[in-house]
């Protein structure tokens, strides 16, 4: 066993260490002291940059690379940002390469989530490919010998307006180097009604490489003396190293055994092989559990202490509960979901001189350098991350924990390690949706004004919690603490906004039944926002609404919302099996608005997918668990979507030539309402927790 | 990689021959992402041992197309864009290239019985239904 320190050089001690002591050993070894707070400094220092070359560059045969940090998830932006800076450009989109994510060839990007790209990024990135397209008019008219307001530009070649033959490429004018001229007044982007390229309906660029198996994602990378790391992992988040016995590791042929302090994995350079040596490791563990599992998760949530906001308040409570004819006090639940991407967070990190490089599956690859340079203790510029492609996200990997441990084995062994999370332990160390209470007071008057609009959530997340309605009287109260959740959440697609939106709009929906009204003109009737109103109206228009009281045993319910800049609106149609409690999606018709939308076809794709995936955290997804220990490890019990559940989806997208919105998450907020609002149609049963599983459905049954 | 007798032929694949195409999901033969085809069979390789692959023929998604000439059922994903991330589309693509060896016509609900047990947790299992329906048509 030895401890070093960081300052020595590493390679030097390291080889020194493995001649006298050989394979098979394991060691202790101390990270040292990281500093903090300069790297906290450095990381709020970093922004997008202001120079448009760290947005692209153009090679002398005229292709265009376009630079971005994002990542490319299965959301689409590998095909939607090279519409958008081709379109802003003017050259041919077969013509406009990307690299996404690479820490150093790609300008800073905090992380691709909260459906950012095409609504902050792509701005950025326009105002950029517009400043470069303007510097190269200018150079271009120089070339030519005329004034820039004498010049042209068509798929890349600038020429002169009268005069076609004499031309210019960009590529001849840029020669694959950075562009040294910038202008005092930025040119403005063109106007959406210029746009050719944007609004069009493109298929996914990087089909091909999906269809064939090259595309390739973190673990598929191989390199020279490449090993696999299986790293030991506690019971229960609770749980501390108690004592441990890895002499049937280290016996393993093959295997190596790494340990700083209660960190201990077994390399080796087969996985299979790392793991079985991994299991000859003896350990035992003392724990100090929280008292909290899946069946008293929401008493818990009301009754321990938390920090209360007010994120919204307008009139008075008391006074909105007197003029209200009817009240209604309600209590929504919501429990713990997995992000569960198909690919589990994978990470693969090695030495190339100074640099410690890393390929990993995250969603912020600029937050992941971050992460290992501070896990290292070294300077930011010693961290190279460059991911590609990711087998899914959905907020799960905006956090990127398996990059700091690939890293520092990596660092600790001298090898390339990959480190490829088992699906086991992608669902304990997952940064599952917080499960959440939602409490409202509300009040009509028997017209069906709302009246009075008291909310609370607890630990949901603020996203989404102000009501769309109009309510002369109401408050919003978002509640927090630090102790509440026995293992780490997080961001899951559209954060927050799924469970205020289920709880909003199931309140909503009893509110126009008691008053006695269709659930469609009871919205319509307390909805100010144009934007919403005309997506509730497309909707009633694309489904060919024929107004009803709820429950109309039609089985169809309606919810709206807002969430990414986008608005939203679905209906959705089930059928009960009230022996059994089955509840069959037989349609979903969801309509959208999200502004000016670059490509449709994507957009759309996203729809589909939110409507898909919104059926899981509205009928079965739900996390198992006692305390820290996490008791769902595997697909046998954590029960995703399936081809047989498919409902007929239709979607429809509202044209506008209004600044794009984000469309990777609204219409999966409108899920959990709408179901449980069809349900209540279908069959009178108000569902108050999701998932709405067969048992909580013949138990809302029995309620009635 | 040498091969060993006790090895999944996911792993083998994966490490051994370097066929990176088949995917890892969840290890215990529930999601499909390593799907692939033992004498035109679809089975999960992550729970499948060398030593049972013996003389047995595999194919990969990387052995199916011809050249540069894409399988109808790849060619069909494309056309439907019928992926986001694309994880889990090799072993769904393999699924669907077994189901449709031994039902060329298959109905809808037989294609969705077939790829029932194969997740996407993008959601893009409409399109899916879509494209195999359409690469039956052709093949």
């Amino acid at each position: 066993m030895e401890s070093r320190d960081i300052e020595k050089p590493f390679t030097l001690w390291r080889r020194d260490f493995f001649k006298v002591l050989g394979g098979g050993i394991y060691f202790l070894f101390n990270l040292g002291n990281v500093d903090e707070a300069q790297a906290a400094e450095t990381e709020q220092r970093r922004t997008l940059p202001k120079d448009y070359n760290a947005f692209l560059r153009i090679a002398e045969d005229g292709t265009v690379t376009c630079y971005t940090g994002k990542i490319e998830m299965g959301q689409g932006v590998f095909t939607s940002l090279p519409q958008m800076m081709a379109d802003e450009l003017d050259v041919e989109l077969e013509k406009v390469k990307i690299v996404m994510g690479d820490t150093t060839l790609c300008p800073y990007d905090a992380g691709t989530w909260g459906s950012l790209t095409t609504r902050q990024f792509g701005p950025a990135m326009l105002a950029a490919t517009a400043e470069a397209r303007a510097v190269l008019l200018s150079m271009g008219a120089e070339y030519l010998k005329t004034t820039p307001d004498q010049v042209a530009v068509s798929n890349g070649v600038i020429s002169i307006k009268n005069n076609k033959k004499k031309k210019v490429t960009y590529g001849q004018l840029a020669k694959g180097q950075k562009i040294e001229k910038f202008l005092d007044v930025k040119p403005k982007p063109k106007d959406y009604s210029e746009y050719k390229i944007m609004g069009k309906s493109f298929l996914h660029a990087d089909a091909l490489e999906k269809v064939t198996g090259r595309a390739l994602y973190t673990g598929d990378f191989r390199m020279p003396g490449m090993v696999w790391a299986k790293i030991l992992r506690p019971p229960s988040h609770f749980a501390k190293l108690a004592t441990v016995d890895t002499s049937g590791a280290e016996q393993f042929p093959g295997a190596q055994v790494i340990r700083d302090k209660d960190f201990i994995a077994v390399l080796h350079a087969d996985p299979e092989k790392a793991e079985q040596a991994l299991a000859k490791i003896r350990a035992d563990y003392t724990f100090n559990e929280m008292e909290v599992d899946d069946k008293n998760v929401f008493d818990r949530m009301l009754k321990i202490p938390s920090n209360a906001r007010v994120t919204a308040s307008k009139g008075n409570l008391d006074s909105g509960r007197k003029n209200s004819g009817f009240l209604f006090e309600s209590q929504f639940n919501n429990h713990y979901v997995a992000h569960a991407p198909i690919e589990p967070h994978t990470a693969l990190a090695w030495m190339e001189g100074d640099i410690m490089m890393v390929r990993a599956s995250t969603q912020s690859p600029f937050g992941t350098q971050e992460g290992v340079a501070r896990e290292l203790g070294v300077t930011l510029e010693k961290v190279r991350v460059i991911p590609p492609f990711l087998g899914g996200g959905f907020g799960g990997k905006a956090v990127s924990l398996q990059a700091n441990e690939a890293a520092k084995l990596a660092k600790l062994s001298g090898k390339p390690v990959m480190v490829a999370w088992t699906r086991e332990e992608e669902f304990f160390y997952d940064s599952f949706r917080p499960a959440a209470v939602v409490t409202i007071k509300s009040g009509i008057t028997p017209s069906g004004e709302i009246t009075l609009w008291d909310y609370h959530e607890y630990f949901a997340g603020s996203r989404g919690s102000e009501t769309i309605y109009e309510c002369p009287d109401q408050s919003t109260i978002s509640h927090s603490s630090n102790q509440v959740h026995p293992f780490a959440t997080g961001a899951w697609r559209a954060p927050a906004n799924n469970t205020n939106t289920y709880a909003r709009e199931s309140q909503i929906d009893m509110m126009a039944a008691k008053a006695g009204m269709d659930p469609i003109e009871f919205r319509l009737k307390n909805l100010k926002d144009q934007r919403m109103i005309d997506v509730l109206k497309g909707l009633k228009e694309f489904v060919n609404w024929k107004p009803a009281v709820s429950p109309g045993k039609r089985g169809f319910g309606i919810a709206c919302g807002f969430d990414a800049g986008g608005y939203v609106a679905t209906m959705a149609e089930v059928k009960v099996n009230q022996a059994t409690g089955e509840i069959t999606v037989v349609r979903v018709a969801c309509v959208q608005e999200i502004g000016f939308c670059v490509n449709p076809q994507g957009a759309t794709i996203q729809m589909e997918g939110c409507i898909t995936m919104g059926m899981g955290y509205a009928l079965t997804e739900e996390v198992e668990f006692t305390g820290g220990a996490v008791k769902t490890s595997n697909f046998g019990t954590y029960k995703l979507p399936k081809f047989s559940w498919l409902p007929k989806i239709e979607t429809k997208i509202l044209d506008r030539l209004t600044p794009p919105q984000g469309g990777g998450e609204p219409a999966i907020i409108t899920m959990g309402g709408a179901l449980a609002n069809a349900v209540y149609d279908a069959c009178g049963a108000r569902l108050y927790t999701l998932p709405m599983t067969r048992e909580r459905v013949l138990e809302a049954l029995a309620r009635k | 990689m040498p091969l060993d007798k006790k090895q999944s032929l996911l792993w083998a694949l994966r490490t051994h021959f370097n066929l990176t195409g088949t995917k890892y999901g969840c290890g215990l033969g529930y999601c499909g992402a390593c799907t692939v085809l033992m004498d035109d069979e679809p089975v999960r390789s992550c729970s499948i041992y060398m030593e049972d692959v013996a003389g047995k023929k595999i194919t990969t998604i990387e052995g199916l197309a011809n050249g540069d000439k894409l399988h109808p059922v790849q060619q069909a994903f494309v056309d439907h864009d019928a992926l986001q991330c694309g994880f889990c589309t090799p072993g769904m693509i393999m699924n669907a290239v077994g189901l449709l060896k031994k039902n060329p016509h298959p109905s809808r609900e037989q294609i969705i019985n077939g790829m029932e047990d194969n997740f996407c947790r993008c959601g893009a299992h409409t399109r899916i239904v879509d494209a195999i329906a359409e690469a039956a048509g052709k093949m």
